[in-house]
């Protein structure tokens, strides 16, 4: 890192702990919640764009329908939520659905086109228009919100802010947890071992006797049952709806630009970054709320193209 | 044009066409076909009702435009922007904030020869700065980036009332009477969209052959070859940007002047995409592709709903979108070379990729 980025970064080191005090002096209660708020989003935008970093920077398969997944992990959660009254049933149905959704597509599409980026973008958008419309013609243009069980409703009380929303903390402690197994996974395990080194030569490992298309099966998986994982998180602490898929993909796509393709710990420090501008824009300034993340995007583009965490590959 | 081709061609630069630089494959259409088809596309609005003239001929010609702008960067360029609809989009509504709408406290009234240009000029502009952006990425994150950039724009349009008038945006723009004729009717507004569609489709498949299109082609096919040839990549990446998001910039016009109104709807995500759709679907090999392409969109969009019903159009736009990619890459266009190729001349088949 040459001396101008580092120059950039300490200005605007700089500039945030000067706001970040001014806002406290003004208002604590409220920049607290604030605070509070905009962590509590970052968890939600990492656990749904861990998958998509996991799926698009180990295995080069760009996936735009992640959204979609997402999407149908939450109204699959909900159909199975008010059916057996279970959150934790919900949870479990969320996940499934969309791994296993990921699973047929990686093994009915992705496994045909490996290495035609654009041919897989340009699918994955087909699939999710259609997706979304078959969404919306099976559960309807309402909104849906799931009921948390008992021990995760109500607040907790905390000093300076009062008290906060259980489910919000609790998503907070889910994402930590499922970004240290991931992190886990693939730094420790064997399985993590084999998928770094899928990445980084296919067919050499292959030739070691590595069944190539299992792992990215399981890795596919994986990614995309975090992305219904998410949907039934995120349906439970904000709410479901069409034009929710879009939303969640868009903010997956800041998130990684902004923290580095294929990094876990970039997805972490993407979520952050795009969570903590997003609610202070809209609590601050709602007019131009948005500004801020767009701001912060071409802020990581102009100094680091590949991403605060990415590496040139 | 040739100022800015020369400034990118370095001096003593091998030519361009024998560097190998693969030439576009043109479409097997000969002169007297053009003249056909241009002939056809003017009597057309003169032989049917006025809704087949407005509501689809128009249509198709506005869309086509803007999604030539995405097939001139992407088929020449190597560059799929998704922010092309925001480009049209600034500049349809930088054309209602300077024209005359209903909405009086924002429009500034200005006569439209100032308000057009302007609008064109300026979106013209910002899609250099998207570019600029969007340069330092590629492929797939280019993507990402522009589609990052138009989701944004169209949440400022949505949240800001002091310029963009948020939610409702604009509405009663028309195009002017120029000349005793009234634009805004639907056969002059036809021949309207027409001379732009042409022009900008003969501009393009022009540029194509000039040294900067030739240029352009070979940093799609291999920048760093290109770089260590001399030429400047990132110049002629820039100048593609500019020259689209003015084809853009002028379909975006257009196309408020059709819809006489535009909203934070008319460039959130769908639209974006719609873009992109219409594009793939006729084919980025060649400019004509953008308008089969555009053809088949708002047909199944007018049409669709007599088959199924009207709120299952996107199944069958993305069915359909899907199908052709799956099916065959270079969309309707390549279909068509395809089954010529099979029919007519054999050794087609064996160039294909």
């Amino acid at each position: 890192m040459d001396v101008r980025p580092r120059a950039a970064c300490a200005a605007l080191g700089l500039a945030v702990l000067a706001i970040s005090a001014a806002g406290l002096a003004h208002n604590p209660k409220l920049y607290l919640l604030t605070l509070l708020n905009g962590v509590t989003l970052a968890a939600l935008y990492f656990l749904v764009a861990s998958g998509f970093t996991l799926v698009f920077g180990l295995m080069r398969n760009v996936n735009l329908a992640h959204g979609a997944l997402f999407l149908l992990g939450a109204y699959v959660g909900y159909s199975v939520g008010e059916a057996t009254g279970s959150w934790t049933l919900a949870l479990f149905a969320g996940f499934l659905s969309s791994a296993l959704a990921g699973v047929l597509m990686q093994v009915l599409l992705f496994r045909r086109m490996e290495g035609q980026e654009m041919r897989q973008t340009l699918v994955t958008i087909g699939l999710s228009i259609v997706m979304a419309d078959v969404f919306m013609w099976i559960w309807g243009g309402d909104t849906y919100g799931f009921e948390a069980p008992d021990w995760l409703t109500g607040r907790v009380p905390l000093p300076l802010v009062t008290a906060y929303p259980t489910f919000r903390l609790f998503m907070l402690a889910a994402a930590i947890a499922i970004g240290v197994l991931l992190w886990l996974l693939l730094n420790r395990t064997r399985v993590g071992m084999m998928i770094r080194a899928g990445v980084d030569d296919r067919q050499m490992l292959s030739a070691s006797g590595v069944d190539v298309n299992r792992l990215f099966v399981v890795t596919f998986a994986i990614g995309a049952g975090l992305a219904g994982l998410g949907g039934v998180i995120g349906g439970t602490a904000l709410s479901i709806a069409p034009g929710e898929d879009v939303r969640y993909l868009l903010a997956s796509l800041i998130v990684v630009i902004v923290g580095g393709i294929g990094s876990i710990a970039g997805a972490a420090l993407g979520a952050l970054l795009i969570g903590l501008a997003e609610t202070f824009g809209l609590a601050y300034t709602p007019t131009y709320g948005v500004v801020f993340t767009f701001v912060l995007l071409v802020l990581a583009l102009a100094f680091r193209p590949n991403g605060l965490m990415g590496v040139n590959r | 044009m040739s100022d800015a081709r020369l400034a990118l061609r370095p001096p003593g630069a091998i030519d361009p066409a024998a560097a190998g630089a693969p030439m576009t494959r043109r479409l097997p259409a000969s002169a007297p076909a053009w003249a056909l088809l241009f002939a056809v596309l003017v009597a057309y609005p003169l032989l049917v009702p006025s809704f087949w003239a407005y509501q689809i001929g128009a249509q198709v010609l506005i869309l086509g435009t803007i999604a030539l702008s995405l097939s001139f960067l992407a088929g020449y360029g190597g560059i799929v922007s998704l922010a092309q609809m925001t480009v049209a989009g600034l500049a349809g509504y930088l054309a209602c904030i300077f024209g005359t709408t209903s909405v009086e406290q924002i429009s500034l009234g200005w006569p439209w020869w100032v308000a057009v240009p302007l609008a064109v000029a300026l979106a013209t502009l910002a899609a250099v700065g998207i570019g600029a952006l969007a340069n330092r990425t590629e492929g797939i994150r280019t993507i990402m980036i522009t589609l990052a950039i138009g989701v944004a724009f169209s949440y400022l349009a949505q949240q800001n009332y002091a310029v963009f008038n948020g939610y409702q945006g604009f509405s009663g723009i028309t195009a002017s009477t120029v000349g005793g004729i009234d634009l805004g009717a639907p056969v002059p507004f036809y021949y309207l969209c027409l001379a732009a569609a042409a022009l900008l489709g003969a501009g393009v498949i022009h540029l194509s052959r000039t040294p900067f299109g030739i240029g352009l082609q070979g940093v799609r096919d291999n920048p760093r070859r290109m770089a260590s040839l001399g030429f400047d990549v990132t110049a002629h990446r820039l100048v593609a940007h500019a020259v689209a998001g003015f084809i853009a910039a002028v379909g975006g016009v257009l196309f408020v002047f059709f819809n006489h109104q535009i909203s934070p709807g008319s460039v959130a995500t769908p639209a974006l995409i719609n873009i992109l759709v219409i594009a793939v679907l006729g084919g980025l090999r060649h400019p004509l592709g953008a308008f089969v392409g555009a053809a088949v969109f708002v047909l199944l969009q007018n049409f669709a709903i007599d088959l199924v019903s009207r709120e299952r159009f996107n199944l069958v736009i993305g069915g359909v979108f899907l199908l052709v990619v799956l099916a065959s890459p270079d969309g309707v266009l390549g279909l068509w070379a395809r089954l010529r190729g099979f029919f007519v001349d054999p050794a087609m088949q064996r160039t294909k990729r």
